[in-house]
C-alpha cells in the first residue's frame, strides 16, 4: 500500500494541470466532472489509506531512495492513522466545496477549480510529509493557491486587501520557517524529521535548537492563525467566496496545527520533551486565542467574518489540546478538527445560500429575512450547537478528551477557560441565527460596528445542490461525537503519533508498527465534568445570544455599568484588528521575539 | 569559521522585516519581502560552505575530494522559485489595488477591519 500516499498528491496536481491546460478546449461539463472525480478519488484513496494505516506505518520513499544503516538518503511520506485521517477529512471538505461551487461560481473564471485542486494536493502533502524541507514546499504551495483564491474577485477592494494581508503575513511566516530549516540543517546535517529527532536526542540541545524551534513554530502558528499571529485571517476569510472560505476556514488553518504537532513529536520532543515549557506556551497561546477570538466573533455582524473568528476560537482550543502534550489532548484536538472542519464548512455553505437568496451577508441587514427557509435554518442551528459542544454533538467528544487530559495533568482551570471560548463564539452564531431565521431582536445594534460592503450577487445557482451539500457537511460534523469507536481510534492514533522513538524506528529502520489490540466499537464515554461543562456552555451561549438580541431591554443600570466596563476594551480590540498589513507584520516580529525569549529563559537556564 | 555571513543573514532578515512593517507602497513592500527572503539564502549557503571546497560536481574528481554541500544549493534554488511566485502574486495584487483605488499604499486600501 505504499503507493497510495504519492497518489493523494499526484491525482489532484495532474487534474489541476489538465483542467488549467485544456481550459478553452474541453466543454465545461467535462471539466467539472474531471475536477469532482479527481477530488473524490483522492478522498476515497485517503480513506483506504486510513484503513491500512491503522495497523501499518505507510512509508513511501520517492524514487526508491530509502535508508542505509538508519540514515535517510531520500525524501519520504510517512503516514500513520492520524495523518491519513487528516487527509480523508481534507479530501471530504474540498470535495463538498467543489460540488457547491459547481453552480455557485459560474460567473468566475474557470481556473478556480484548478487552484482548489492544487490546495488539496498541498494540504495532503503537508499532512503526510516526513521531510522538513518538503513541509516548507507544501506550505508555500498551499499558501500561493490560497492567496489567489482569496483575491479571486479582483473587481472589489475588499478581496484585494484580504489577499494582500494574507499573502504578506503568511510569506513572512514561510521565510521564518525557511530560516528554521537552515538552522536545524546546520545543527544536525539532516532534513528527515525522524533523523533530526534522533540526532537531537544525543547530548544537550543548545541555544541554536531553541532559536530554530522558535522560528519554525512561529512560521506554523502564522499559518494556524494563533494570537498574536492571527490578524490576517478575518480579513482573508470575510472576502473570499463561500466555498473557498469553507476550505480555508475548515481545513487549511488547521494545517498549521498539524505541522506544530508533527514537528514537536518528531523533532523537538527529543531535546525539550523532559519538561513542560514548550507545551505550556502552546497551552496559554491556545487559551488566549480561544477567548479573544470568541469575543471578536461576538462583535461581528458580517457572517463570514464572524465564522472566521469562530474558526480561530476552535483553533485555540485545539492548540491548547496539543499543548497538554499527552494522548488525550492530542486525540481531543484530532476529533475536534474532524467535527469543526465539517461544521464550519457547513455554516459557510449556509451563509453562501443566504447570500444567494437575499444578496446580503450581513446579520443586521438580513434581519428576519430567513423566516420560512427552514432547511438552512435547521442546518445553521445544528451546526452552531455542534460548535458550542453540547454533550455528544459535534466537537463535544474532542473537547471532552481535552478536558480529560487537562484534569489528569492537574490543571482543571483550563477547562473553564476553553469552554468560555466556544461559548462566546457559539453565542455569536446563535444570535445571528435567531436574528436572521426567526426575526428576533432589534434590527440595529451599534455594538456590532458599521456594515461592510456586500459581495456581488450570484443568481444562477442550483439551490437544492447547495442545500444538500450544506446539510451533508453539518450532519457529518454533528455526528462525529457519536460515531462508535472513533474516540478510541483517535486515542490510539495519538499514542502512535506521540511515540518519537517508535516513529524513527518505523521510518529509518523499517520496523513494523504494533497493531492495536481489538479497539472497542462503542461511543467513547466522557467525564461527568465535561457533560456538565457542555450543558452549562450551551445554556450560557443561549443566554448570551439572548443578551445580544435584546440588550436594550436590560435594566438601564445594568446597561450603563456594562457600557462603562466593556466599551474601552472592545474599542482597543477593534483597533488592534486594523486591517493594515504593516501592523500585522509588527505583531509577527514582536510575537516571535517574545516566544523565543520565553523559551530561551525556560529551556536554557 | 567566520561569523560574518551569519551576521549578514540576521541583518538582512531584520532590515527586511522592518521595511515590510513600515512600507507605504506595495511594490516597495514586495522588494522588502525579497530582502527578508534573501537572508535565508545567505544562511543556507554559509551553512553548506566548506573552506577550499570545490563545486559539488564529481565527474573526474578523485574520491574523497573536498566539496561544498550540494543539498543547500538545491534548497536555495527551491527557495528562490517559491519567492518569485509569491512576489509575482503580490505585484499582481498591487496592480489590482491601484486600478480599484488609485493608490498602492497598504494603509489606504483598508476596506475591512475590526
Amino acid at each position: 500500500m505504499t503507493w497510495i500516499p504519492p497518489l493523494l498528491v499526484a491525482i489532484p496536481l495532474v487534474a489541476a494541470a489538465v483542467v488549467a491546460g485544456l481550459d478553452h478546449i474541453t466543454p465545461e461539463p467535462v471539466q467539472d466532472a474531471l475536477v469532482v472525480i479527481a477530488s473524490m478519488a483522492t478522498t476515497a484513496l485517503a480513506f483506504a489509506l486510513l484503513w491500512h494505516a491503522e495497523s501499518h506505518e505507510v512509508v513511501h520513499w520517492f524514487g526508491g531512495w530509502g535508508t542505509r544503516h538508519g540514515v535517510a538518503l531520500g525524501v519520504d511520506f510517512a503516514v500513520g492513522p492520524l495523518a491519513a485521517g487528516m487527509c480523508a477529512v481534507i479530501g471530504l471538505v474540498v470535495t463538498l466545496a467543489l460540488l457547491y461551487s459547481l453552480t455557485f461560481l459560474r460567473e468566475a473564471a474557470r481556473l478556480f477549480d484548478a487552484l482548489m485542486l492544487v490546495a488539496l494536493a498541498a494540504m495532503c502533502g503537508f499532512a503526510m510529509s516526513g521531510d522538513l524541507f518538503n513541509l516548507f514546499v507544501w506550505l508555500e504551495l498551499m499558501g500561493v493557491a490560497a492567496y489567489a483564491l482569496t483575491g479571486f474577485e479582483v473587481e472589489r477592494l475588499g478581496p484585494v486587501q484580504g489577499a494582500v494581508n494574507f499573502a504578506i503575513t503568511n510569506s513572512v511566516g514561510g521565510y521564518l520557517f525557511a530560516v528554521g530549516i537552515a538552522l536545524l540543517y546546520a545543527r544536525t546535517g539532516a532534513l528527515n524529521l525522524a533523523q533530526i529527532g534522533n540526532t537531537l536526542s544525543h547530548g544537550p540541545a543548545g541555544g541554536l535548537a531553541i532559536v530554530a524551534m522558535t522560528v519554525l513554530f512561529c512560521g506554523l502558528l502564522i499559518k494556524g492563525a494563533v494570537v498574536p499571529f492571527h490578524l490576517w485571517a478575518a480579513d482573508a476569510y470575510a472576502v473570499a467566496p463561500a466555498p473557498v472560505c469553507a476550505v480555508l476556514g475548515g481545513v487549511m488553518t488547521d494545517i498549521g496545527l498539524i505541522g506544530v504537532a508533527r514537528l514537536y513529536w518528531t523533532v523537538f520532543d527529543a531535546p525539550f520533551g523532559h519538561g513542560h515549557a514548550v507545551g505550556d506556551v502552546f497551552l496559554w497561546l491556545g487559551i488566549v486565542t480561544a477567548v479573544l477570538a470568541g469575543t471578536m466573533a461576538f462583535l461581528q455582524r458580517h457572517l463570514k467574518r464572524m465564522l472566521a473568528y469562530s474558526v480561530l476560537c476552535h483553533i485555540g482550543i485545539m492548540l491548547a489540546g496539543i499543548g497538554l502534550l499527552d494522548s488525550s489532548g492530542l486525540a481531543g484536538a484530532e476529533l475536534m478538527f474532524l467535527a469543526h472542519a465539517l461544521l464550519t464548512a457547513g455554516l459557510f455553505f449556509v451563509a453562501g445560500i443566504l447570500h444567494v437568496d437575499h444578496g446580503l451577508i450581513d446579520e443586521l441587514n438580513l434581519h428576519g429575512r430567513g423566516r420560512g427557509s427552514w432547511m438552512p435554518a435547521a442546518a445553521w442551528f445544528a451546526g452552531t450547537i455542534g460548535l458550542v459542544g453540547t454533550p455528544y454533538v459535534g466537537i463535544y467528544l474532542g473537547h471532552g478528551l481535552i478536558d480529560e487530559g487537562a484534569t489528569e495533568l492537574g490543571r482543571p482551570w483550563v477547562l473553564a477557560l476553553l469552554w468560555l471560548g466556544s461559548t462566546l463564539a457559539g453565542a455569536a452564531l446563535l444570535r445571528a441565527g435567531a436574528r436572521i431565521f426567526l426575526g428576533w431582536g432589534e434590527a440595529e445594534d451599534p455594538l456590532l460596528g458599521g456594515a461592510l460592503e456586500e459581495d456581488p450577487h450570484e443568481r444562477h445557482v442550483l439551490r437544492p445542490l447547495l442545500l444538500a451539500v450544506a446539510v451533508t457537511a453539518v450532519v457529518l460534523g454533528a455526528a462525529i461525537s457519536v460515531v462508535p469507536g472513533l474516540g478510541q481510534r483517535a486515542e490510539y492514533a495519538a499514542d502512535r503519533f506521540r511515540d518519537r522513538a517508535g516513529y524513527a524506528a518505523r521510518v529509518l529502520r523499517g520496523r513494523p508498527a504494533t497493531p492495536p489490540q481489538r479497539l472497542p466499537v462503542t461511543i467513547r464515554h466522557t467525564s461527568l465534568e465535561s457533560i456538565l461543562y457542555g450543558a452549562v456552555a450551551t445554556g450560557l451561549a443561549l443566554g448570551l445570544a439572548g443578551v445580544g438580541l435584546y440588550r436594550r431591554r436590560l435594566p438601564p443600570g445594568v446597561t450603563a455599568v456594562a457600557q462603562r466596563a466593556l466599551a474601552p476594551p472592545i474599542q482597543v480590540l477593534r483597533e488592534l484588528h486594523s486591517g493594515v498589513v504593516g501592523d500585522y507584520v509588527t505583531w509577527v516580529a514582536v510575537g516571535t521575539a517574545v516566544l523565543g525569549g520565553v523559551w530561551a529563559l525556560l529551556l536554557h537556564g | 569559521m567566520s561569523y560574518l555571513p551569519y551576521a549578514v543573514a540576521a541583518w538582512l532578515c531584520l532590515v527586511g522585516l522592518a521595511g515590510v512593517a513600515t512600507s507605504r507602497n506595495l511594490i516597495h513592500l514586495a522588494v522588502c519581502l525579497t530582502v527578508t527572503q534573501s537572508s535565508s539564502y545567505v544562511l543556507l549557503l554559509s551553512v553548506g560552505y566548506v573552506k577550499h571546497g570545490k563545486a559539488p560536481i564529481f565527474k573526474g574528481v578523485p574520491l574523497g575530494a573536498t566539496a561544498v554541500d550540494p543539498v543547500v544549493q538545491a534548497l536555495t534554488l527551491t527557495d528562490v522559485v517559491v519567492s518569485v511566485v509569491v512576489v509575482a502574486l503580490i505585484l499582481a495584487l498591487a496592480l489590482d489595488a491601484h486600478r480599484l483605488s488609485g493608490t498602492v499604499d497598504p494603509d489606504e486600501i483598508v476596506d475591512v477591519s475590526g
